[in-house]
């Protein structure tokens, strides 16, 4: 296997882009991400693309060939696109195909983009196509909600391990505090965990403020053999590790629905093929969904004990200038949540940190990072470690 | 929901919480599975009908109502463990304020959703306190 780095970067605006399409947004990611790597057209082997479900909401399958056609890689290059889904871990699952795709010596290379376009369809019907990423058939036709599961979860955290209310509210209060910094987060405003409390309640315990909200975005990246980086940039950011575990599609099946076992078992294999520990790592993009799956992230990737999140969160463990700052980008709370482009965001910003590059929100002389992407309520897990060094 | 023959091929798992068994490890499944989670291919799974007794493992009020269950909210939705052992999600009807982790729960039969004013009507599984 060849050693990978990521060479280009770039994500859109996120939020409500009413005026901008699918193909639109992700066009604008590619291309940016092919400048900042200044790679030809010509240069390109192959496209990866994580994409939850343009089938419910853009009315659009075959992204791949989509997304290469108005990226101009078709008709006279012919390169060849696939689509990755894996609901919210699409992003991740689609920088994983790419970096074994380089790896393997298959490519050189190589574009991993992410995108979702999901304000096209009303907050129902949303809804009603995330909640596909559960088990339809068991939870979701027993009335379950994205929100509802990850409210069971909060809740016998809570009962568990005594987490509160506002400890869960600390999360979405740093994530906009760090969302803020960044030009391209969808929320800029800076919250109190008072406004997190007082927000409507959607499932008991989350409010409003303790979930992700709908947005459309799209991230991408151009990977290159490590060997060959430095030919495009003075600063490529290596590839250390890409893992990825599944678990159970419903969360009733779970060993313990307080811990995300597939994560756990991600972010082993990832350490153990970075040679890494959870020390090493200098920040963290973790997939918060709903504000109790920071916290339950922290724990099962080993930045805090499990039970801990909450404290470790409300003591500004993972602030920026923390001991392990978690989100800077704004994370999915902040920052917005373009369902298939998360995972590929989450890589651009670590590399942007990385790079020294992430201005008002920079982690001091960061060397490592680490993302974590999950689809569904934990059937997926997508960990990667990314380095400064090869 | 809108499919008619994707609710009504799961009918007796809906309406009787039949499951499976593995009769080589003795786990209990449901939802059913044709394939044990332990034993594979090895495995011999043979139907199970469950007592519909169990215990809240946690639980939520859903105020902002999944699709097709709008009427309903707000409503209690659970994660039970069945005393054979597994785990399935459902609503709890009732009184929220009886409804706690650990909180004994039996199966009745109760209406689960509608398609709109004239579609079919699905019947299933929910749970309410045992004490209540």
């Amino acid at each position: 296997m060849r050693d990978v780095a990521i060479i280009g970067v770039k994500n859109t605006k996120f939020g409500e882009l009413w005026e901008r399409s699918l193909r639109d947004i992700v066009v604008e990611a590619g291309i940016g991400a092919i400048e900042d790597a200044a790679v030809s057209g010509k240069d390109i082997d192959a496209l990866y693309i994580g994409n939850m479900s343009g089938g419910r909401f853009v009315e659009q399958e075959h992204i791949g060939a989509l997304i290469a056609d108005y990226s101009g890689l078709s008709r006279n290059l012919h390169v060849p696109a696939t689509r990755v889904e894996a609901a919210c871990a699409s992003g991740g699952l689609a920088l994983r195909q790419a970096i074994m795709s380089v790896a393997s010596g298959y490519s050189d290379i190589v574009v991993a983009a992410g995108a979702e376009k999901m304000t096209d369809v009303g907050s129902e019907e949303a809804s009603s196509a995330l909640a596909a990423a559960a088990d339809r058939e068991w939870e979701g036709m027993a009335g379950a909600t994205f929100p509802g599961l990850y409210a069971m979860i909060a809740k016998l955290h809570m009962h568990r391990y005594g987490t509160t209310s506002e400890q869960l509210a600390e999360v979405a209060v740093k994530n906009h505090k760090n969302g803020s910094f960044n030009p391209i987060a969808q929320y800029k405003n800076v919250i109190t965990v008072d406004d997190v409390l007082k927000s409507i309640m959607v499932a008991d315990p989350l409010h409003i403020f303790d979930c992700s909200p709908i947005t459309d975005g799209a991230s991408a990246l151009v990977l290159a053999p490590a060997e060959i980086a430095h030919k495009y940039t003075d600063t490529p950011i290596y590839i250390k590790a890409t893992a990825q575990a599944s678990d159970t599609i419903a969360l009733h099946d779970r060993r313990d629905i307080t811990t995300l076992d597939a994560t756990v078992m991600a972010a082993k294999r990832a350490y153990s093929m970075a040679k890494l520990a959870p020390q090493d790592i200098d920040l963290v993009e973790v997939h918060d969904c709903f504000t109790i799956a920071e916290i339950c992230a922290i724990e099962d990737l080993g930045f805090a004990e499990k039970g801990k999140g909450g404290i470790v969160t409300a003591n500004g463990e993972t602030a920026i200038g923390g001991r392990i700052p978690v989100n800077t980008s704004g994370g999915l709370k902040a920052c917005g949540h373009p369902v298939g482009a998360t995972g590929i965001k989450q890589a651009v910003e670590v590399v942007t940190q990385l790079r020294g590059d992430a201005g008002k929100r920079q982690v001091a002389g960061a060397e490592y990072g680490m993302t974590h992407n999950v689809g569904g309520s934990g059937a997926t897990a997508v960990v990667h470690i990314f380095s400064r060094e090869r | 929901m809108s499919s008619v023959p994707r609710f009504w091929r799961n009918l007796g798992s809906r309406y009787n919480l039949e499951g499976t068994r593995c009769k080589e490890c003795g786990e209990y499944f449901y939802p059913p599975r044709n394939v044990c989670v332990n034993c594979r291919r090895m495995g011999e799974l043979e139907p199970f009908k469950f007592k519909g007794t169990g215990e809240i493992v946690s639980y939520t009020l859903i105020h902002t109502a999944a699709e097709g269950f709008e009427g309903q909210a707000p409503y209690t939705l659970a994660i039970i463990k069945l005393d054979e052992g597994p785990q399935l999600t459902s609503q709890v009807v009732g009184n929220p304020d009886k409804i706690q982790i650990g909180t004994r729960v039996k199966s009745v039969f109760r209406k689960l959703g509608e398609d709109g004013d004239r579609g079919m009507i699905y019947y299933g599984t929910k749970f309410v306190p045992v004490d209540a």
